[in-house]
Parts: structure tokens; sequence; C-alpha cells
């Protein structure tokens, strides 16, 4: 497996901004700064996903060109992927709106954005 | 060999960008680093060979997730303003 | 002190349970399995030049049905919380500030332009890179774009509501007609198949992805429009 190929840094740079978006939402206290690491979460997910299905040397699935139309797998990258990254988008843009106006929901009740001070649920 | 290079360059700018969103004080930093971060990765589909990924990735991400971050900041702080 | 080290501790367990899964990646040469099935057999079974839009809408068809469901449920909640008030009376209006002029000026010429060019990602989405969701998402982003630049004026809720659910039931329908007069649901041989490369071709696609775009742009403007004029939460 070489190493210096662009889907193995691609896959590694993902699994970074993964990492820095689960370190963001635990230690950070704002529910604002939360929700941005849920964001960088799904990113870098999508990263990694889309990077598993690169194939070397080999062009994107558009069927443009006369000589891509016949023997088409040995031309192009894994399309599969592609289709499932383009719906997790849509869906995490979805949801990263419904936390924003729970967020805002919260600040009324309680005029504080500070994870620390909503207690109602401890025991 | 170059486009190794490039790929190196986008990688780095992006760790950088998401350390920014996460430990900087100031929220307008933040929501606008977290849209750089989408917008490089949008370039980085390119290089890896999916178009249709890259055209999502730049209008959804780092179009109307910003957008919507800055309304609902703006509303925050309105609301704070007023009591 | 003691939290902050027990978390460094979770993320460690977490990348060491990933390391093998990135040492042991290896590239492949060629496809294998069912995506070499679909780029084999895509272009005579579907008719669509872009692959990708043949995968999200013929072969995987069910997942976008779930997809538009879940965006249509987030779209609702959304305005099931922030409270819209119906009549704009005259002080809610004098608090708006006037837009700057390069904003007001600029507007008038890239929300035509910007609109137009939505329109055509997802005409065009089954013969180059785009389709029914980069469509929506930038025909909303011009209507941003007019709600930045005019805060005084507001659209009607009853227009954005009856083209979402126009969309919506039209795209089911046209599932069901898949199954009456063709393979199964959502197929797209219900429509004439045309030749390859051209704007009238694959069956159906087209007007999935018009219905799509249609439906999410509107959503998405809902969306925007619902946190714009939104009076005091709760």
């Amino acid at each position: 497996m070489q190493l210096f190929s662009i889907e193995y840094i691609s896959l590694v740079v993902g699994f970074l901004i993964l990492i820095i978006g689960i370190w963001g939402i635990l230690t950070r206290k704002n529910i604002l700064k939360m929700v941005i690491g849920f964001s960088l979460f799904d990113t870098g997910t999508h990263i990694i996903i889309v990077a598993l299905g690169y194939v070397r040397n080999k062009t994107a699935p558009i069927l443009d060109q006369v000589n891509l139309q016949t023997n088409t797998a040995q031309k192009i990258v894994d399309p599969v992927p592609q289709a499932l990254v383009l719906t997790a988008i849509v869906i995490g843009l979805g949801v990263t709106a419904l936390m924003l106006v729970y967020a805002m929901k919260l600040h009324n009740e309680k005029k504080t954005l500070n994870i620390e001070k909503y207690n109602d649920l401890k025991w | 060999m170059i486009l190794l290079l490039i790929t190196i360059v986008l990688g780095l700018v992006m760790l950088i960008a998401a350390v920014i969103a996460v430990y900087n004080k100031d929220m307008k930093t933040a929501i606008i680093a977290a849209g750089l971060t989408s917008l490089f990765a949008s370039v980085l589909y390119v290089l890896l060979a999916a178009p249709d990924v890259a055209l999502t990735e730049a209008s959804i991400g780092s179009g109307l997730t910003t957008l919507i971050f800055f309304y609902v900041y703006n509303k925050i702080r309105r609301n704070n303003a007023q009591e | 002190m003691l939290r902050n080290s027990l978390i460094l501790l979770v993320l460690l367990g977490f990348a060491a349970a990933v390391f093998p899964l990135v040492q042991s990646y290896e590239g492949k040469d060629t496809l294998t399995g069912v995506a070499e099935h679909y780029a084999n057999y895509g272009k005579e079974e579907v008719g669509a030049a872009n692959l990708v839009s043949a995968v999200v809408v013929t072969y995987r068809g069910f997942d976008t049905l779930g997809e538009v469901t879940i965006l249509f449920l987030a779209s609702a909640v959304i305005g099931l919380f922030l409270k819209v008030s119906e009549t704009h009376t005259k002080d809610s209006r004098s608090v708006f500030f006037k837009s700057t002029e390069i904003l007001v000026t600029a507007s008038r010429l890239l929300v035509p332009m910007i609109m137009l060019l939505g329109a055509y990602i997802f005409i065009n989405g089954h013969l180059t890179p785009g389709g029914g969701f980069q469509g929506g998402a930038v025909i909303a982003s011009a209507f941003a774009l007019l709600l930045l630049s005019r805060p005084q004026k507001h659209f009607s809720h009853k227009v954005i509501s009856v083209v979402e659910s126009i969309s919506g039931i039209a795209f089911v329908f046209i599932g069901l007609l898949g199954i009456l007069l063709a393979g199964g649901f959502l197929d797209n041989h219900i429509f004439a198949m045309g030749k390859f490369g051209t704007l009238l071709s694959a069956g159906a696609i087209p007007i999935i992805y018009i219905l799509i775009g249609l439906k999410v742009g509107s959503e998405l403007t809902g969306i925007v429009r619902n946190l714009k004029e939104s009076q005091k939460v709760g």
C-alpha cells in the first residue's frame, strides 16, 4: 500500500477532522460550539466515505465521451459511495438546522447558552 | 506529483481551520472557520474525481449551513440585548 | 483535569479501534461487485449519462424517497417551533434597517441569474454533474439573497407549502406509476427512453429531478423564511 497517494492522505485527514469534531462536542460548554462540532463530524465522515471509493488513475463516473461507454468498469471510479454521500450531506443540513432551532428555544427559556446551567435532568 | 502537493496543502489548511473552529472564543470566527473547512473539502472532492459531491458540498455545506448559523446567532444576540 | 484526561482516553480508544482500518487499506485497481454491474449495464438499463444520477434515482430510488421524507420532517418541525405572526403590523416593519447600496444593486442583477443557474442544474441532472438536490439548494440561496437585500419583503407561507406538497405527492405518484406500467417502484421505463445523451432521454429521470428540485428548493426557502420572520419564540 503506497503511503503517499491521494486517497490515503484524504483518509487520514478525514479521520483527523472527525476526531477534532468529537473533541469539540465533548469539551466545549457553549451549545452553539457543540453544534459546530457536529457539523465538523459530518464533514469528516463524508470525506472518509468518498476517499474509500477512489480507484487509482481513473476518471469521474460521467459517460460524456464515446470511449468511456464501452468496457466502463475499467475506466471509472466507484459511483456508489458518491450516491450515498450525496444523500448524507442533505440530511446533515436538515439535522443541523433542527439542532440550531432547539438551541434557540433553550436560550429563550433560561437566557443562557452554557450547558452546565441546565441541570433539570440530573439525578 | 503536483496533485499530491495540492492535496497535502489542502489537508493542512483544513486541519488548521477545524482547530480554529473549535478553539476560538469569538463565535463569528468559529462559524466562518467551519464554513471554510467545508469549502476546502469541496475542492478535495474534485481531486478525488467526484464532481457531483463537490457541487453538493459547496452549495449546502459551505453556503446554507453558514447562513443558518448566522441567522440563529443574530437572533440569540438580539434576544440577549433585549432583556 | 480528571475530566479532560478521561475524554482524551476515550478519543485514544476510538483512534486505536479504527487504526487497523487505516493501516490495512489497499487502493483498488478495478471495480468489483455491484459497482461493476452498475458501470457495465448502466447505459442500457437506465439510459442516463450521469451514472451517479442513475444510482440515486433508479437503482437506489427508495433511499431517495427516505431522504425526501426526512427533509420534509425537519422542515415541518422547524415550522412548528418558530411561530410566525401572520399580520404584519406597522411597528414590526420599522425595526428593519435599510441595506447598503451595493447589496441592493447587485442583487437586482444576480438573483434572476442564480435562479436560472439552479433551474439549469436540475433540468440537466442526468447529463452533467448536478441533479435535484444541488439545484434546489442553489435556488434556496437565491431566495436568501433576496431576503437579505430587501428586509421588508415577505414570502407568503401558502405558496411555499403548496409547491412543496404538490411536488412530494407527484414524486410518489410517479413511483406508483412505475409499479403499474413498468418493472417496479420508481422504474424509469414509463416514458420513452430517447437517444442517449440528449435532453429528452432516460425516461422519467428528468421529471423526477424537476420535482425533487422544486421540493428541496421550497423546503429550504421555507426554513430560511421561518428563521427570519419569526417573532419571539415560544
